[in-house]
């Protein structure tokens, strides 16, 4: 996350300038339980990603690939909507849930 | 320049309000605010300004189409009174943190209950820490020019903040004074046109209100406010200065009356100011050193300008028209204390008077400056003046 701001240097009123930055603003650190897919059940009908409130979900050519841990809160839909039980919710402190796609077991925003 | 008429409180307001032509009002009426907003919707039917007046519901409506309104970039304003201020309260906080240049006109009146159409400041100080700039009027005249003022100070670039011009409901909102009204274009001069700095109707620049503020930045929201509202006291005096230039009535933080070489000042808001300097003359006339201090700007609090101009005094009595149920001192009591903390060795005593409208006599103010002088002022504990036992 970028160096956060001091007082003087923020627009009045608590705006914010720029449009379409919500994408900037990491929440994954609010999650407990991580979803976890295992590929070889899953039947990419995709529910998950339709399901997803935080549109997490990375489909690739109508593939299933995986999640966007930056901003997943870790609800649970999509392990609930599968149709298949192909994905289950791991305890971000259980170390079977090992680390995320980018070696970091809590996500954070690419430098 | 400047055209004399006799007008009320409230036309005096809703006068001022024609030469400005705000580009939305949005209100609600309720006793002694209702008349201002006939008059004024009156000029809007008869085609005298290019308002659009929006008819609400509920206050709570009124300040929330206000803050709509003002966030789209227009300059906008209201006007309401004691219970309406009451149920507005929620959105009143949100317009000064979105830092958004509302003006309302609060005519004074007691909050219920019991119900109660009349004076006092209950409503007023109730929101005193919302975030909004207080200026309390003395009569139509200050009605008039505060109002005319508080737009221009509430859209200063540097401040941005929401200004509630105050006065007396019934007292000063409903008794026909004499007044000076500017010319129209005299009044569209001082003000200028209102050049919103993010519009939320500027399609070409998106902006975001009133987003989730969490741990991470909120405080520093509530920090550049807090330095926005102590910015707004070098406005409020060159706003006071230039509108002094044009009409040669200047405005300041406070209004003096004989206090320079006063051993006893009586320190009050709006109309009773009036009756104090009434007394203040006859007392002088027998020798006794006397003054009084209207206050005109409660919010931002002058403190360090009022500990100048009344500090050298040996007794003071703040005369706070109303309760602040803490068992100790009415609102204003409690900040003038605290002003002189440090930088004064006056002796700071505290009355609550004139609740509901009750009248402040003239024998109540001698009484107090008796107080003052007997070495009998109520130090520890406000007094409740003029209440039957
Ligand atoms: S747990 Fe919730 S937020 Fe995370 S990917 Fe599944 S549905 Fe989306
Ligand atoms: S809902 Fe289950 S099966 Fe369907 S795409 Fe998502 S993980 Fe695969």
């Amino acid at each position: 996350m970028a160096k956060e701001k001091g007082y003087r240097e923020l627009p009045p009123g608590g705006l914010i300038l720029e449009a379409g930055n919500a994408a900037e603003y990491i929440t994954g650190g609010w999650r407990t339980y991580r979803p976890q897919v295992d590929k070889g059940l899953c039947t990419n009908c995709l529910q998950c990603w339709l399901l997803c409130p935080d549109c997490c979900i990375h489909v690739d050519d109508g593939t299933m690939t995986g999640y966007d841990y930056d901003h997943c809160k870790g609800c649970g839909i999509c392990a609930r909507i599968c149709p298949v039980k192909a994905i289950t919710m791991i305890l971000e402190t259980d170390p079977r849930g090992g680390a995320d796609e980018r070696g970091q077991f809590n996500s954070k925003k690419k430098a | 320049m400047g055209r004399v008429v006799a007008l009320t409180g409230n036309e005096a307001a809703a006068e001022a309000m024609r030469q400005i032509d705000p580009d939305v009002v949005a209100a609600y009426p309720i006793t002694p605010q209702t008349e201002l907003m006939h008059k004024f919707a009156d000029f809007v039917a008869d085609g005298l300004v290019k308002t659009e007046v929006i008819l609400v519901e509920s206050e709570h409506s009124a300040m929330s189409a206000c803050v709509g309104a003002c966030a789209a970039g227009a300059r906008v304003m209201t006007a309401t009174s004691a219970n309406g201020l009451a149920l507005m309260w929620e959105i009143v906080y949100i317009a000064a943190s979105l830092r958004l240049p509302i003006v309302m006109t609060v005519v004074n009146r007691a909050l219920s209950g019991p119900i109660n159409i009349h004076c006092d400041h209950s409503d007023t100080m109730g929101c005193r820490d919302s975030g909004w700039i207080q200026l309390y009027g003395e009569n139509p005249q200050e009605a008039y020019d505060n109002l005319i003022q508080a737009l221009k100070i509430a859209e200063h670039p540097d401040i941005l903040l929401p200004v509630m011009p105050t006065y007396d409901g019934f007292i000063i909102s409903h008794t026909l004074e004499r007044l000076e009204v500017l010319g129209d274009d005299e009044v569209k001069r001082f003000v200028g046109e209102f050049k919103p700095a993010h519009p939320l109707l500027d399609l070409s620049r998106p902006v975001t209100y009133g987003p989730l503020d969490l741990q991470d930045y909120y405080f520093e929201h509530k920090k550049a406010q807090a330095e926005a509202m102590k910015r707004a006291k070098g406005v409020v005096r060159a706003v006071g200065e230039e509108y002094g230039r044009l009409t040669g009535r200047s405005y300041g933080f406070f209004d003096a009356y004989r206090t320079e070489d006063a051993e006893q000042i009586i320190l009050c808001l709006g109309s009773s100011a009036g009756t104090a300097k009434e007394v203040v003359d006859e007392l002088r006339e027998k020798g006794r050193r006397v003054g009084v201090l209207k206050l005109r700007m409660f919010r931002p609090f002058p403190a360090e300008e009022l500990a100048g101009a009344i500090g050298h005094a040996s007794a003071i009595a703040v005369l706070d028209r109303a309760e602040g149920f803490n068992g100790v001192s009415g609102p204003v009591g409690l900040e003038v204390r605290s002003a002189l903390y440090g930088r004064s060795a006056a002796l700071v005593g505290n009355y609550i008077y004139g609740l509901g409208g009750r009248d402040l006599r003239p024998e109540l103010i001698v009484q107090v400056f008796d107080d003052l002088a007997g070495g009998r002022a109520p130090l520890l504990e406000a007094a409740h003046l003029g209440v039957r036992e």
